[in-house]
């Protein structure tokens, strides 16, 4: 009984232990992110890795995703006669949840277990702690400038998304199935407001998924055991992790943006 | 040279995400009827607005010609007063033309539908559109209905 109290009682310690630093860590990265100003060019590098290198999976995904959002709407809105309204349906749909969300899914699965892989194999072969010897700062040296490309890769992949998807929609509903294009966009353009719609979905919650996915990837790398087995531990927590806090988030953010109370 | 191909492949990165960004602002949102809005304002008053909303459309003979941009309760009479802003390119609407609140399809959204009148003056910023026709709603015409048919059988009963 009572050890049965203390497991749950040291469990809850230790997470809240875990969940305070974290908190310590994302404050020492933005601290650390001003150094960056003396040299872009080690974040230009991280870009490349973080946000070139993802563009092919975004790209494809996108297309697909706003192809199968095409088809399914046309097979559920022709039963109504409102196929006009298939833009209006894939746009929606794409800017307020599926191209923040998939992406940041997709990002934590490409990018965000790759950065704690780097990380972590950094700590357990003890280059982290060989550069604070010579006096270097792993924060300013290594973290940040990984955490702010993270931070600028999520908003920009999650447009290019969106992009991508709404043209997938536009090539199966107008060129494939027959939708009539006017009606297509005007409709569209009719529905999705700028600010309400295109500022709240795609700018507001890629930033947050960036921030929430690539401070989960880092802090697990750097909090990783060094051992072999402690990085492949990291890197699947560090996609679990992501991938929940993304979904948790997006509902809060959603019934905070578009909720009707 | 390395670090030149790097710096490239960043630059149309973050060009192709910005490219996104205008696609999505240009053609995809209302970013075009948005902001620019040199539409000469005439407001109408309706016992009943039912669903109307800021930003549904106005239309003449089904094209449209301007949009609701407000909504607002008049505390005396109690009436629904309703600003319209017309394209000025319609500058030349009767000043007797009348607006009522219709419904596109069964289920569709509301919009406010003009017919044009026979004067000779037009109507122009700041006018009032006197002849107007609330929404209908749903749920007071079946009652009404029911209630003749309910008065019709009662002496049959």
């Amino acid at each position: 009984m009572t050890a049965g109290l203390t497991g749950i009682g040291g469990f809850i310690l230790h997470k809240l232990a875990r969940l305070g630093r974290a908190n310590l860590f994302l404050l020492r990265l933005l601290g650390a992110l001003r150094f960056l100003f003396r040299r872009p060019g080690w974040l230009i590098k991280q870009l490349y890795a973080v946000g070139v290198l993802s563009l092919p999976i975004i790209l494809v995904s996108g297309l697909f995703v706003g192809m199968v959002l095409g088809l399914q709407g046309y097979a559920n809105l022709v039963e109504f006669g409102a196929t006009s309204s298939l833009g209006t349906v894939v746009a929606l749909s794409l800017i307020r949840e599926l191209g923040p969300v998939l992406t940041a899914l997709l990002y934590a699965g490409r990018a965000g277990s790759a950065l704690t892989a780097e990380i972590g194999l950094m700590k357990a072969t003890e280059q982290l702690a060989s550069m604070q010897m010579m006096a270097v700062d792993p924060f300013q040296r290594v973290l940040a400038p990984r955490f702010l490309a993270g931070c600028l890769a999520v908003p920009i992949l999650t447009g290019i998304f969106t992009a991508v998807g709404i043209l997938g929609g536009y090539l199966v509903a107008v060129v494939q199935l027959g939708v009539d294009g006017g009606a297509f966009w005007a409709q569209m353009q009719a529905k999705v407001q700028l600010f309400a719609d295109i500022g709240n979905g795609v700018l507001i919650k890629s930033a947050v998924f960036g921030i929430l996915a690539n401070w989960v990837a880092l802090f697990e790398g750097y909090e990783t055991l060094p051992t072999a087995e402690g990085v492949s531990l990291a890197t699947t927590r560090t996609v679990v992790i992501t991938s929940l806090a993304v979904l948790g988030w997006d509902f809060l953010l959603t019934a905070l943006m578009f909720g009707v109370w | 040279m390395r670090q030149k191909n790097l710096e490239l492949m960043v630059g149309l990165f973050v060009a192709l995400g910005l490219a996104a960004f205008l696609i999505l602002a240009l053609k995809v949102s209302d970013l075009t009827s948005i902001g620019n809005d040199p539409g000469y304002r005439i407001t109408a008053r309706f016992e009943n607005i039912g669903g109307l909303k800021v930003r549904s459309p106005v239309t003449l003979g089904g094209v449209r010609i301007g949009r609701v941009i407000g909504i607002d309760l008049d505390p005396q009479s109690y009436e629904a007063v309703v600003t319209l802003s017309i394209d000025p390119r319609y500058n030349r609407l009767p000043t007797d033309s009348g607006a009522s609140i219709l419904t596109s399809g069964l289920l569709g959204e509301q919009y406010v539908g003009l017919e044009p009148g026979g004067m000779e003056s037009y109507l122009k910023n700041g006018s009032v559109i006197k002849l107007t026709q609330s929404a209908l709603v749903l749920e007071k015409l079946i009652g009404r209905v029911l209630t003749s048919t309910a008065a019709g059988d009662a002496p049959q009963k």
